[in-house]
């Protein structure tokens, strides 16, 4: 059984189809990767999962349960924690109050959690007071997903977390969602980034107007012409 | 000067203003926080107060009491105010505004049903009770016009006093809700950033529905306060309820802090202004909203920005 199973969804907004009957599968402890142009889908696919959104047909599973249609903030507490597009740190709390904010469905938070979250993060830890609106973008990201590890998460959904970064952060934002996924953490990403996110992925699935058009390995993937062409901006020798 | 001489009397009766428009302001910016929308029925949540306050206060009233007794009377207008307009402000959540904010609805529709159950509730309290304002309070338990205390000219009546410190610890227990308990940070969350705050396992509609409780309790608390002192009636509410609203704008709508900043200087603002020589009393309102529009043209979001911050 995998650990998260989605099975053919539909979502909408409205009128518009934005996912068109959708599948893929994580299997516990692996790095997904979603990939795909702007508007392909990706982040609906996230949110669908995280329960910020239903669908309109279909299922999803995770450890065999269904899950389609449940809250976020009931989600949550299986263990599924999103990173939402655009990191979404809360601007005016620290950055303390703010990881406190990831562990908000238990009734304290983990001190183990958040020596982890400081020893991954070093530079969250020297700027605890700070506001979360104040920091810089690479910064905030780390902040993000830190906020989602204090949730303990079985499953990190993590949108685009290159977005808007310089390269050095990037590489650094890599290196540690390796750490996460090392300390046992499944991990679902959505990039844009195909290289980096490739490196990284088990597996990896390519969205296209709502629909997947591409899957398979990591390796398998990079290798694929199309995806070359597509993501990673070169020619196709004919 | 005349003025000069009674400043001292103009302030506290202003503190005494300013705490009650404080804490209805804390209302409004607590709903605005996290629903970006006027609660414009807040208004008839106070009123209401005033009339649950009532109903216990002249059933405890009569007979001799002590201070303590008397102290007991006030303590339980305070908590039956409170808790009459937490209800009556859970309940406008839920039948007024819960429904639209399921189905998407605009803007323009929660001020429409805001504004609608604000003459709902005023008919109702009028229909069930009277159609009068200025009934009073039963007075003679509590003396209310005693003096507590003569300083240098200035004499403070037991009901300020009354006023003043029920106003202080009630916004001091406000800061602790919001600042040192998971349901204050889950209002601060959902005022920031709802979608994310569901993200963190926050039930987004059941802490709008508790911060209505709140701003709704706050509310209550004034109307106790300002029913005693000066009379209530179903009408109540809406002179009141522009001050408040005004106040809150004053300080930053959204920003606690903001709101009791405002309301205290709204209040003061409207007892110093008016007496001035050339002035007057009958100018009073238009004093409060010249110093709103003047205060608003140099900072449109306010004293403090339009913010839900930390209470003080
Ligand atoms: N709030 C919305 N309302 C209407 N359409 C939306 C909304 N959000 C996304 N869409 C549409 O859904 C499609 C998928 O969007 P999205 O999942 O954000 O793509 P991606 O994350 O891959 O860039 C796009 O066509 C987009 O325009
Ligand atoms: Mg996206």
């Amino acid at each position: 059984m995998s650990l998260l199973e989605v099975d053919d969804i539909e979502v909408r907004y409205g009128a518009i189809r934005a996912l068109k009957g959708v599948s893929f599968h994580v299997e516990e402890g692996e790095v997904v990767a979603l990939l795909g142009a702007n508007g392909a889908g990706k982040t609906t696919t996230q949110k669908t999962v995280s329960g910020m959104m239903r669908p309109s047909l279909g299922e999803i599973r995770f450890d065999g349960e269904r899950i389609d249609g449940v809250p976020a903030h009931t989600l949550i507490h299986k263990g599924i924690c999103h990173v939402p597009e655009g990191r979404r740190v809360f601007p005016r709390m620290s950055v303390l109050e703010n990881l406190e904010m990831g562990a908000f469905r238990f009734k304290t938070h983990d001190e183990a959690v958040l020596d982890r979250v400081f020893e991954l993060f070093p530079r969250l830890k020297e700027r605890v007071k700070q506001l979360g609106g104040t920091l810089s973008g690479g910064e905030q990201q780390m902040l993000a997903i830190g906020r989602a590890l204090m949730g303990k998460p079985r499953l990190l959904l993590l949108d685009e977390p290159s977005m808007g970064l310089a390269p050095l952060v990037v590489q650094q934002i890599f290196e540690i969602i390796r750490e996460i996924n090392d300390d046992g953490v499944t991990v679902l990403v959505v990039e844009q980034n195909a290289t980096q996110a490739l490196g990284l992925a088990d597996r990896g699935y390519v969205l296209e107007t709502g629909e997947v058009v591409l899957s398979g390995t990591g390796a398998e993937l990079l290798a694929d012409d199309r995806i070359r062409a597509a993501y990673l901006g070169e020619e196709i020798a004919h | 000067m005349n003025w000069l001489q009674n400043l001292p009397d103009y302030l506290v009766l202003g503190l005494t203003r300013g705490s009650m428009y404080a804490l209805v302001a804390l209302g409004y910016t607590l709903v605005y926080g996290v629903l970006q929308l006027i609660n414009f029925a807040h208004s008839e949540v106070f009123m209401a107060g005033a009339f649950g306050s009532y109903l216990v206060v002249s059933q405890l009233a009569p007979g001799e009491h002590g201070f303590l007794g008397a102290s007991m009377i006030v303590l339980a207008g305070l908590l039956t105010g409170a808790i009459v307009s937490a209800l009556i402000a859970w309940t406008l959540e839920l039948v007024a505004y819960k429904p639209l904010r399921q189905r998407g609805a605009p803007k323009l529709a929660f001020l429409i049903s805001a504004i609608g159950m604000s003459f709902f509730l005023v008919q109702l309290f009028g229909k069930l009770f009277n159609r009068f304002s200025g009934n009073p309070f039963p007075e003679n338990y509590l003396d209310k016009n005693a003096p507590v205390l003569e300083l240098g000219g200035v004499t403070v009546t037991r009901i300020q006093v009354i006023i003043i410190v029920a106003a202080l610890l009630t916004m001091i227990l406000l800061d602790r809700i919001v600042n040192g308990t998971k349901l204050g940070r889950s209002i601060r969350a959902v005022a920031e950033d709802a979608p994310t705050a569901a993200l963190m396992g926050i039930n987004i509609d059941r802490t709008i529905s508790r911060t209505f409780l709140i701003g709704g309790a706050l509310a209550g608390v004034a109307g106790f306060l300002f029913g005693q002192a000066f009379g209530f009636g179903n009408t109540m509410g809406f002179d009141q309820g522009v001050k408040a609203f005004a106040a809150a704008v004053l300080g930053g709508i959204g920003n606690l802090r903001g709101a009791m900043m405002g309301g205290l200087l709204l209040g003061i603002v409207e007892a110093i202004v008016p007496p001035l020589p050339f002035i007057g009393i009958e100018w009073t309102d238009v004093v409060a909203f010249v110093v709103l529009v003047a205060i608003l043209v140099f900072r449109p979001t306010g004293l403090l920005g339009e913010k839900l911050g930390r209470a003080a």
